[in-house]
């Protein structure tokens, strides 16, 4: 069973963010991989191991510093990890970042793809399933419980939707995109980590995979964002620290007579 | 390319869901200021019955594809039945709720007409013919403005952002049924696990009541359910207590769990790390409850009770009854 497990570098969450002329000021950020994309290689690692079988391959699109999402994964036992690298695919949009990574599955073989449900910075959640719809083959989001089929052909997929929980059955080859509950990742052993040094991590650029200038970056883009900004700071309003049964008897008053919610 | 604005309305156990309504509202803003009109789609089985209130808050018109093979969600199905239609009616901007199904839905649809999508959008502006159209990103704590290179525009839209119109029922919409061609569907639902009981749905909620650590155990939650179920209210959590186990994904508010824009949000024993606020700090109305005078949540709240929350949460309570019986 060929796994394929795409993963995103991402700032992380408790970074406080700044914008400098109308964009995102990443000066001083520190990447993270994607969490919903360790979800996914935690569940590709899972299926490796029920399966008793499998190849693992992790898939990044990014600048030099993402191989060390490769790395963190190749660390917790992914088998082989491809650095898709070239300045055409700065400024991608979602489609043409799934278009990207269609283009580079195309030279590899896969059963099951996963990625994480979305990823934290710009928070678009299509990549996963633009690249189903890319590549033909179903996909099932959003997902917090996963079984592959004995015969290895289908694969059943739980999700949680309004009023309840989902019960998928999708032919393989797909893409899943995974949710939070969906497993606990695991931590790198030592071991791990040191056996990292040796791995080689492929490049591959734009020319290799077949994509065409006119397919990927910032001109490509059918999405395009012409500005960011902070949002209003929130201002908080009367804090009660007097008596708890005073304070709240007035509290909910002023909820029906001054907000008038209620 | 007409001027119009299409709407996906979701349907859920034989009902229009409330986002459809609220995009219908938003939708007939945007088509009056292009010149065009609102429609609507809806897709599924016995359906002809529910259509009306589609009319009544300002569609035109509604396409319906009433089938059996549709009675469940499929994203191929569906978004084969939608992009022939989108094909052949050409509207300017397409309107899909950012529900389950719609965030499942939209991307599939997209890319099957290779068209640029925004997500979860919460704003639109139209100049010179082109939509400018605001989003959270970094989990909102920032905003962006957004442009399609490509037509129609498409946008999934956050629930409980723009308020439904009044119905008119004196307005009624034009119906025409589509056909039902839904190609090869290779992902189907085989069951569907219904929670027990009725619970109001986080995102689409006008009042929530959330619970977090301070409640020190799982059995304390009914004091959430409590206040929750005297104010109409529903119930969330915060990721603490969800990690804690004391309640499920579904119920988690925050960057990894639900954002939710309700009219009023009360956090009870809710410390307020960024990550939870993330999830609620565009609702209207804040209360925080928290014994810890330093809590980040008061920063943000509009009304903070420092205290126990077992002796603030019970008064509160009674206190909601007797304004309740008051009438």
């Amino acid at each position: 069973m060929n796994i394929v497990i795409c993963v995103k570098q991402v700032p992380d969450t408790e970074t406080k963010i700044k914008v400098k002329d109308g964009q995102v000021d990443h000066t001083e950020t520190k990447y993270v991989v994607n969490p919903y994309d360790e979800y996914a290689l935690e569940e590709g690692l899972r299926i490796k191991e029920r399966l008793e079988e499998g190849k693992l391959t992790l898939m990044t699109i990014g600048p030099e510093r993402a191989k060390d999402a490769l790395k963190s994964g190749l660390a917790v036992g992914a088998d082989e990890a491809i650095h898709l690298v070239d300045e055409a695919f700065e400024g991608s949009d979602p489609y043409s970042t799934a278009l990207i990574l269609s283009k580079a599955l195309e030279k590899i073989d896969y059963d099951i793809v996963c990625c994480g449900k979305q990823g934290v910075d710009e928070d678009h959640a299509q990549v996963g399933i633009i690249l189903a719809e890319l590549l033909d083959v179903p996909h099932v989001s959003v997902v917090t419980k996963l079984e592959i089929a004995e015969d290895r052909k289908s694969i059943v997929a739980h999700r949680e939707v309004e009023g309840g929980h989902e019960v998928v059955e999708a032919t393989l080859p797909a893409i899943i995109t995974a949710q939070k509950g969906l497993n606990e990742p695991r931590y790198a052993s030592i071991k791990g980590i040191m056996a990292v040094k040796k791995k080689v991590i492929p490049e591959w650029n734009a020319e290799e995979i077949g994509v065409d200038k006119d397919m990927a970056g910032l001109g490509a883009a059918k999405m395009k964002f012409t500005e960011v900004t902070l949002p209003p700071e929130r201002v908080g309003g009367n804090v009660f620290d007097d008596d708890p049964v005073q304070d709240a008897v007035k509290v909910a008053h002023l909820l029906r007579d001054e907000a008038k919610v209620l | 390319m007409s001027n119009n604005v299409l709407v996906v309305a979701e349907a859920q156990d034989g009902a229009l869901k409330k986002i459809g309504f609220e995009l219908i509202g938003e939708g007939k803003r945007i088509a009056d200021k292009m010149g065009g009109l609102v429609e609507a789609v809806v897709l599924g089985h016995d359906v002809a019955d529910i259509l009306g209130p589609l009319g009544h808050h300002g569609a035109e018109k509604v396409y319906v594809a009433d089938d059996p093979v549709l009675a469940n969600y499929t994203a191929e199905g569906y978004g084969s039945v939608l992009a022939r239609l989108i094909k052949e009616t050409e509207p300017t901007l397409v309107l899909i709720g950012a529900t389950t199904q719609g965030k499942d839905l939209a991307p599939r649809l997209a890319a099957r007409l290779a068209v640029g999508l925004a997500s979860d959008c919460t704003g639109f502006e139209v100049q010179d013919g082109e939509f400018y159209i605001t989003r959270p990103i970094y989990a909102g704590k920032a905003i962006a403005t957004v442009t399609q290179a490509t037509r129609p525009y498409m946008a999934t839209v956050r629930p409980n952002i723009f308020a439904p119109p009044e119905p008119d029922t004196s307005h009624d919409a034009a119906v025409e049924n589509i056909p039902a061609d839904i190609g090869d569907i290779r992902a189907n639902v085989v069951d569907m696990m219904k929670e027990a009981g009725e619970r109001i749905e986080l995102t689409e909620a006008r009042i929530i009541v959330s619970g977090g650590r301070g409640l020190k155990a799982p059995e304390n939650f009914t004091l959430i359910e409590e206040l929750a179920e005297v104010l109409g209210a529903a119930v969330g959590a915060s990721r603490a207590a969800v990690d804690a186990g004391w309640k499920e994904h579904s119920y988690q508010v925050g960057q990894t769990g639900k954002v939710v824009t309700p009219t009023l949000y009360i956090a009870c024993g809710i410390s307020g790390a960024i990550q939870h606020l993330a999830g609620m700090k565009t609702s209207k109305y804040i209360v925080a409850v928290n014994k810890d005078p330093d809590a980040p949540i008061f920063k943000v709240a509009d009304y903070g009770i420092v205290g126990d929350l077992f002796k603030v949460v019970p008064v509160l309570i009674e206190e909601f009854k007797k304004m309740k019986a008051e009438g």
